[in-house]
Order: structure tokens, then sequence, then C-alpha cells
């Protein structure tokens, strides 16, 4: 096992309640790996237990081959691995393109300096205009960010997570709200990221992750129920069951 | 920002030349306006920028003038007058600040304040800081030859500390270190989630505004020659947390209007009654109900100016 992302036996509990369960899964490098379940599997909470915002309860999780668990959020963002929020998390009263500088300058030993103009940090600078380009808001630069429409909030969303230039993107669920139009405009952006970039994503719209993942876990009450290749996943009689019920 | 630059010049220019028009108590009363002011703009750098409403920031004051005091009295110097006070104050902000910026909010409010009483209740018992009357008969210091018992020439050293203290500030607030601040206080768990270790950057931002409020202290101690306990009493942190909604939270030149307001509203009002606090409080219900963004937002909303 060789991944990029190496996650072991993870738990957490919230009392009684386990939301994840003894979860291992490996992401490879360059992969595009969807995580699917009903609401309630633990895939928001598998996000945060990577990320650093929840600590977790049993389990180790290894990222780019050194140990991640435990570490606090900024110190995890800062190993290369950024993630998205379900529920929109911009910065609403700065422009476009300063949420999108302060994500691409924060890896920035500069970020300290009290004397000296932003100007300074033209890698970030230039990287914002790439990432607004990608996310379609190059239009938009100058716009507050909390006077964009929904869809362009979320494509913000999705932005801010790619401005720190990260090796492994966890978007949760980026289509989340977004019309039919939104949601196509928006697979076709994540279609279009670098294939460097190793995507983890956490998405309801089938439609979304068939046509972008490379293999898909399943989770069901917080243990993974099953894993593989879109089409064996499609094939696969339990995932029906737990999307559908029994029946009985 | 060149018209912001021009603005600073003239107006420097203006409080350079005051005294030669002025007599002895508008000069006073200008001279205050600048500490006060520069003062209530370290207050801002916290408030307004990083989102960091402390009710403490009297102890860095009062730090700040004690230091000044305790030192001048040896020997009258720059070193003494200024740097040493500023440094004190650094150190005092760090230790405070490692603890108070753990909470936030409510709890932040409350520790600061905690603080600064806390250095209220220990001067006015300690003998060796002259307890309640304080330190009184504080020498000026001497700079390159210049005794600044004179006052044209404290005028013009004054002028120069508070100028390259704003200038510090707006240097401050302007830098990738200001942005950064922005951010946090627009959304502090994104700031984190893309890599930002928030804690350290609050904390030096509560050390760079402890720092500049520390030089107002040591100013003022300077200016009336004495410093007494309430110098850290929470009316000092009240009255500059006033000055900053007064003149504009968030506009550190708002907070050099507010002190000014202040100031001469306090001068003006005293001299027809002694209910100065009940204007006071109805002025500022006023400005709070009708114009939230203080002096700077409603010239801004008039005038159709931008920041």
């Amino acid at each position: 096992m060789n991944g990029l992302l190496e996650i072991e036996q993870l738990s957490r509990y919230f009392g009684a309640l386990s939301a994840v369960n003894g979860v291992s899964l490996a992401v490879a490098a360059r992969e595009r790996r969807a995580i699917i379940g009903p609401n309630g599997a633990g895939k928001t909470t598998l996000f945060n237990l990577i990320t650093g915002h929840l600590v977790p309860s049993g389990g180790r999780i290894v990222f780019d081959g050194a140990p991640i668990t435990g570490l606090p959020i900024h110190a995890v963002a800062r190993r290369g691995l950024s993630r998205s929020f379900q529920r929109t998390n911009v910065f609403p009263r700065l422009s476009v393109s300063e949420n999108l500088r302060l994500a691409a300058a924060a890896a920035e030993p500069g970020s300290y300096r009290l004397i000296g103009s932003i100007g300074a940090l033209s890698g970030p600078l230039a990287r914002v205009h790439d990432v607004a380009e990608a996310v379609g808001l190059s239009e938009r630069l100058g716009e507050p960010a909390g006077r964009l429409s929904y869809g362009e909030q979320r494509q913000l969303e999705v932005g801010i997570a790619l401005a720190t230039g990260p090796k492994l993107l966890l978007l949760d669920e980026p289509t989340a709200g977004m019309s039919p139009e939104e949601t196509h405009r928006m697979t076709r952006l994540l279609a279009g990221l670098p294939r460097e970039m190793t995507l983890l994503i956490i998405e309801h719209d089938m439609d979304v992750v068939f046509s972008l993942a490379d293999r898909i876990t399943v989770l069901h009450y917080g243990e993974v129920l099953t894993e593989g290749p879109p089409d064996a996943v499609r094939a696969d009689p339990r995932v029906y069951e737990v999307y559908l019920g029994t029946g009985d | 920002m060149k018209v912001k630059l021009l603005a600073f010049a003239v107006l420097t220019a203006l409080v350079a030349v005051f005294p030669q028009f002025a007599g002895n108590y508008p000069v006073k009363l200008l001279q205050e306006i600048l500490i006060w002011g520069i003062f209530a703009m370290s207050l801002d750098l916290l408030m307004g920028y990083a989102g960091m409403v402390s009710f403490g920031h009297s102890a860095f004051f009062g730090i700040g003038g004690y230091t000044a005091a305790l030192l001048l009295a040896g020997s009258p110097g720059l070193l003494t007058g200024l740097v040493v006070p500023a440094a004190v104050s650094a150190v005092a902000a760090l230790v405070i600040g490692f603890f108070s910026i753990r909470v936030s909010g409510v709890y932040f409010i409350m520790l600061t304040l905690a603080f600064s009483q806390m250095f209220y209740a220990v001067t006015f018992q300690a003998a060796w800081l002259g307890a309640e009357d304080g330190i009184v008969g504080v020498p000026r210091p001497r700079l390159l030859g210049v005794d600044l018992a004179q006052p044209a020439s404290f005028h013009l050293y004054l002028l120069v500390v508070v100028g390259l203290a704003a200038l510090f500030l707006w240097s401050v607030v302007r830098s990738p270190f200001g942005h950064v601040l922005r951010g946090i206080h627009d959304n502090e768990t994104r700031m984190q989630a893309v890599g930002y270790a928030v804690d350290r950057y609050k904390l030096l931002a509560f050390v760079v505004a402890g720092v500049v409020a520390g030089l107002g202290g040591a100013l003022y101690t300077q200016l009336v020659g004495s410093i007494t306990p309430d110098a850290f009493l929470w009316t000092t942190s009240g009255e500059a947390l006033l000055m900053v909604i007064i003149g504009g939270t968030g506009t550190l030149g708002g907070a050099m209007l507010g002190a000014a307001a202040f100031i001469l509203l306090q001068s003006l009002v005293s001299s027809y009654t002694e209910r100065w606090m009940t204007i006071l409080g109805l002025t500022f219900i006023l400005f709070v109900l009708f114009a939230p963004g203080g002096i700077v937002g409603a010239l801004r909303g008039r005038i159709g100016l931008r920041a």
C-alpha cells in the first residue's frame, strides 16, 4: 500500500454513537476518489478527522509519508491537504481576489511581515488569477464575496481550497444546493483540474460521482461497505440496498 | 493612497505650527488628542482589523506610563522615555495576550479587563510606585542636547513620535500581516483551514497594539509629568473604546478623529456643566443608533469617500 493518503482503523465516537468506525482506506497519488453513502454515514466526520477539525477516538492517518493524526488544522493544511466545506465558508466582506490571495499566501513566510505592501507577494498574486480563471470568477475579482450569487460562492469555496496549491484536495459536496446548470459547470471545472492534484470528494449527485471518480468508497453507518471502480460499485446490490432500503 | 499621505502631511504641518497661533490651553488639548489618538488607533488595530475587542487596553497605557516615569527620573533620554517603555509593554502584551487569545468574544473582553484591573490593584497598593498618588514630578527627556521641558520642542517631539507611530500602524494594516488579520476577522475557521496559525497572528497583533499603547502611555506621562493608578483603570480602556467607535471602527484615522471629538466635547461641555458623562452617554447612544460607522462612516456615506 503506497498511497498519498493512508487511513488505518480510524474511529470517532460521539458518546455511544460511532460516527466513524474502523475505517481504513488508501488514496493513491493522482487518484480521484469519491466517497458516497446515505445521510449520516459519517462522510463529513471522516473529512473532519482527516483535516484535524476533529480528533480521532482511534486509528491513524498518514499523509504523504508522515503521520498527521492529531495535528492542528492549520498544520494539516500546510502539509498540502486542502478542503472545501459543505456549507459555504468564504470571507464575505473581502473581495473575491482577496479571498483567493489569502489562501494562496497561506504557505508564504512573508505573511508575518508588518511593513510593506501585499504586492510583494507576487507568487500568490499570480496564482489568484489562475484559480479565478479555473473556477470561472475572473470577471468578479473585485466583488465582495458576500455579494456573489449562491452558485458563485460555491465556486469560490472550491477556489479557496484550490488556491492553497494542495497535493490532496478534499471537496465536501461541491454541488450542494446547486441548480442543474451550476452542477454541470462545477463538474466540468472539477474534471478540468490538473491530474497531479489528487481528489477526494464527497458527493450526492451520482452523475457527478460517476463522471469524475476513478474509484468509489461507499460508507454506511460509519463503516466501509464496499470500495471499487465505478462500474463494480454500480453493479453491487448492497449499494442499492443502502440507498433504497431492502423493502422489508 | 497618495491622497491619504498628502492629507497626513498637511495635517502634520498644521499641528506643527499650531502653537504659533494658539494659546497654552488649546495646545495642551491638541497634545492630549495626539496621545489619546495614537492610543485609540492601537486599540482599533485589535478591534477594527483583527476583530479582537479588548477592554483591557489600559494595561499597556499604564505600563508604558509607569515604566517611563520610573526610568526618566534616573536618566531622562529617548531610551528611558520611549524605547524601554515600549519594550516592557511588548513583554506584558506577550504574556497577557498568550492567555487572552485562547478565548474570544465576551470572554476575551472579560479576561483583558481582569488583567488591566489587576495592574490597577497592584499599583494602587505598591509603595514603591507611589501607591494611589502615583509617581509625580517626572522630568521630560533630553534629546540630542535639546531639553524637551521647552514647550515648543516638546510639541515637535510629541508630533514626530505620534506621527511615526501612526504611519507604522497604517503600514501594518496594509501589510501582508494586516490582510491576514482582516481574514481572521472575517472568518477565523477558514483561515485555519487554509493553513494560517491563527493564534500566532492574533498574539502578534496584540503585541503590536500593546507596544503602541505603551508609547502612548509613556508620552502621556511626559506631557503631564505624572502617572497615577487611574491610567490602568477600566475607564481608560472604555474611553479609548468610545473614541474608536465614535470615530469609526476599522479606519485607524477615525480613532484619531474620535479622540479629537471626545476630548474637545469633554473640554467644551465641562466648561458649562458638571454633567459631562451624561452628555457623553447621549452622544454615544446617538452615534451607535444613527452613525454606526462613526464619523468616518458618516463622512463616507455623505461625500462618497472610499477607503
